[in-house]
């Protein structure tokens, strides 16, 4: 039987605000921009009503064991508008967003499902180049897409074509990456650029002209991650820093790890026109989505290795070391600015908005 | 854009500021007039970088953050109205009036949307004759010329669905609210630029003479901060007090008098209540007579707003320069981005937001020192 109850102060190390998102009775877009609001509505809403350890890992993919065998499970929705755009289209994000979420846990994504939404009155021709589209990443991926299914909503539910895609794929023995492993001394390393992919997409859908056509940097990483995984197997851990930027996946590594993250500014590679178009609109091209780069946080002893098989790569080939992870101020990330100042980078709360002057 | 890496060049900058730190003999307070010359200081760091004896003073230069709650709150009726499409630039959708901001107004499916451009709104205009398009028109001298262009084209183009919902703002008369402050601290101003590339800086000499102030028009990039501070703390030192233009490359002294009379044709002064401070005298514009039928005030009869500030925002001391953020009880805990109890907390270029995203904590150079990144 229970024993007597003894009053105790509560223990409040673990609460979490039992009214959350108390400030937005609705959802509003912030909540799909990859920063704060993502995560609250995933940690006050989802996580809790889903439970299961697996979920609580929080990465781009989920790492299962099957069988005795370690997989990558990941799944992603594709919303983008307009569906075709420089350098990419809905299609190719759908594969490639999916097979880099895989590739994220070191896996070679093998199969994928595709999930069509489509809104009625959309031209059966664009469907067929979407899934043309689609076919075509696949095949350049190396992943089959293996099973589907399609729904119709009424007109004016939908934009057209919403596509949801899940993959799976192996994690090769002794690969075992995630924020946890990050210890201070660590190297970050960035890929490339950042910020094309976010720029392209909004020049298209607000009709902004930058004087030059922003291409998106959308690819299939897989390649990349292969080549930096024979120089060693030991890297700990590797992000996609799509919605939210660099910033958040910066973020999201420093709070998992808790360890602190210095970046020095002038070592981030922003491409003149993005950084142009980031001035023009007030927004920081820290927070701007990619869909082609990723950003490693490496041992110490192998950074040198490992930049030069990603420089090897052609979706290395403007790969840099941006920073280290320190011991100081966990959980944060503090730029280094180009004066020699310090600031904060934070994780972005909603959507970035364009400022007005 | 294409020179504004040299604006920002390490050499030049730690030039001007060894400059700077051996000019300065002794403590001067300097105040920052506009919010994006707030964002760069805190961004770039450059508050770390200057002597100690300069303190910069982050002025009520945030269009966002000074615009009433009333007007804020007049934007979230009109925006709920059914057949209503209002069209804003971003980020006043995060502005919080009594209670929502212009997000929540959308999610309850309330046709709110961002335009990068006023001609952008009366376009929408024109697509749907059958809808009333508002734009919410605020800011400062530098916004304030397009929103008058785009009511000038609404009336010659006789688009009879288009308005505008104004709440624009003059800097001069706030220099001088502020220096008729009985808390004044401020001893000079460092004035923003782009305002002065539409007005000119014929409005300054009066001012610097009657309050004994320097004045230096300066721009946006860092390089162009600290050579504003430099000629400042020059000026302060030698017990100076004129109008400089250290940002020749944008600002004409006349300024652009084509924006100036499209000014005067559509708007009039009027007193208008700033977000913290009250009503400041002769600061603001509202649509002249002549343009009375475009105004969204009058177009929706906006009253009987209940507006109510939290009383523990104490935004109004940070515009006013008496208090830095970090000052107020509630900075960085009942007061974030995330939950902003004012509008200094909300804008990107408010100084509280500026504060909290890059200054969050204390970190010294000095800290970092024994991290030398790779």
């Amino acid at each position: 039987m229970s024993e007597t109850t003894e009053l105790r102060a509560p223990d409040l190390t673990a609460w979490t605000c039992p009214a959350p998102l108390r400030d937005q009775p609705r959802v509003v877009m912030g909540h799909g921009g990859g920063g704060a609001m993502s995560a609250e509505l995933v940690q006050h809403v989802f996580a809790p009503a889903f439970g299961g350890e697996v979920l609580s890992q929080l990465g781009d993919s989920a790492a299962v064991s099957l069988g005795g065998v370690r997989l990558a499970f990941s799944t992603d929705s594709f919303v983008v508008r307009p569906l075709f755009f420089p350098g990419g289209s809905i299609g190719d994000l759908a594969v490639n967003g999916t097979v880099n979420d895989l590739a994220m846990s070191g896996a070679r994504a093998a199969y994928l499902s595709c999930g069509f939404i489509l809104e009625e009155g959309v031209e059966i021709a664009v469907v067929a180049r979407v899934a043309e589209l689609m076919g075509a990443a696949a095949r350049a991926a190396g992943v089959e897409v293996a099973t589907g299914d399609t729904k119709v909503v009424e007109a004016g539910h939908g934009d057209g074509i919403f596509v949801n895609t899940a993959g799976i794929g192996l994690i090769p023995a002794g690969v075992d990456m995630r924020p946890q492993r990050v210890v201070p001394g660590d190297v970050v390393i960035v890929s490339g650029a950042i910020g094309v992919h976010g720029v392209a997409i909004m020049s298209v859908r607000e009709g902004l002209e930058f004087g030059v056509e922003i291409e998106s940097d959308c690819a299939a990483l897989g390649g990349l991650v292969e080549a930096m995984l024979a120089v060693t197997p030991d890297l700990h851990v590797l992000r996609d820093p799509t919605r939210g930027g660099l910033a958040a996946a910066l973020n999201e590594i420093a709070a998992a790890s808790g360890t602190g993250v210095v970046i020095q500014e002038r070592s981030v590679p922003v491409p003149p026109p993005v950084a142009n178009a980031c001035a023009i609109l007030g927004l920081d091209p820290m927070y701007v989505a990619n869909e082609g780069k990723l950003v490693a946080f490496v041992p110490r002893e192998h950074a040198e290795a490992v930049l030069g098989a990603m420089r090897a790569h052609p979706l290395g080939a403007d790969a840099t070391v941006i920073g280290e992870a320190v011991e100081a101020h966990p959980g944060m990330v503090v730029a280094r600015t180009g004066l020699g100042g310090t600031r904060v980078v934070d994780l972005p709360i909603g959507e970035q908005l364009p400022r007005i002057c | 854009m294409k020179y504004i890496d040299e604006f920002q060049d390490p050499g030049l900058a730690r030039r001007l500021l060894d400059d700077i730190h051996s000019t300065v003999t002794r403590p001067w307070a300097l105040m920052e007039v506009c919010g994006g010359q707030t964002h760069t200081i805190i961004r770039h760091g450059i508050d770390q970088l200057l002597p100690d004896q300069v303190e910069l003073i982050h002025g009520p230069g945030c269009p966002v953050c000074v615009t009433p709650l009333e007007v804020i709150d007049k934007a979230l009726e009109i925006a709920s109205r059914p057949g209503v499409i209002f069209c804003s630039f971003g980020d006043m959708l995060r502005v919080p009036g009594t209670g929502r901001d212009l997000f929540q107004v959308r999610s309850e499916g309330g046709d709110v949307r961002v335009v990068y451009s006023p001609l952008d709104a009366l376009r929408v205009a024109q697509q749907n004759p059958e809808r009333e398009v508002v734009f919410f028109g605020i800011g400062f001298e530098t916004t304030a010329p397009p929103n008058a262009m785009t009511v000038y084209q609404a009336r010659k183009l006789g688009i009879p669905n288009f308005s505008l919902l104004v709440s624009h703002v003059r800097v001069p008369p706030a220099i001088e609210a502020i220096m008729q402050s009985p808390n004044c601290r401020v001893q000079a101003f460092l004035a923003a630029g782009h305002v002065c590339s539409v007005m000119g800086i014929g409005e300054y000499p009066e001012l610097a003479e009657r309050f004994r102030v320097p004045i230096v028009v300066t721009g946006f990039e860092p390089l162009d901060i600290l050579e504003g501070v430099r000629r400042t703390v020059l000026q302060l030192e030698r017990g100076e007090h004129t109008v400089d233009n250290a940002y020749p490359r944008a600002v004409r002294p006349e300024g652009n008098r084509a924006a100036q009379a499209m000014l005067e044709d559509v708007f009039e002064v009027t007193d208008r209540a700033w977000r913290g401070i009250g009503v400041i005298p002769a600061s603001g514009w509202r649509l002249s007579s002549r343009y009375r039928d475009y105004d969204a005030e009058h177009r929706f009869s906006v009253t009987g707003i209940d507006t109510r500030e939290p009383a523990e925002c104490r935004s109004g001391e940070v515009l006013q320069g008496l208090l830095k953020p970090h000052e107020c009880e509630a900075f960085g805990t009942t007061c974030t981005p995330r939950n902003p109890l004012g509008a200094t907390m909300v804008s990107s270029e408010g100084a509280c937001a500026a504060y909290y995203l890059y200054r969050r904590l204390d970190i010294t150079t000095a800290s970092l020192e024994a991290s030398p990144v790779v």
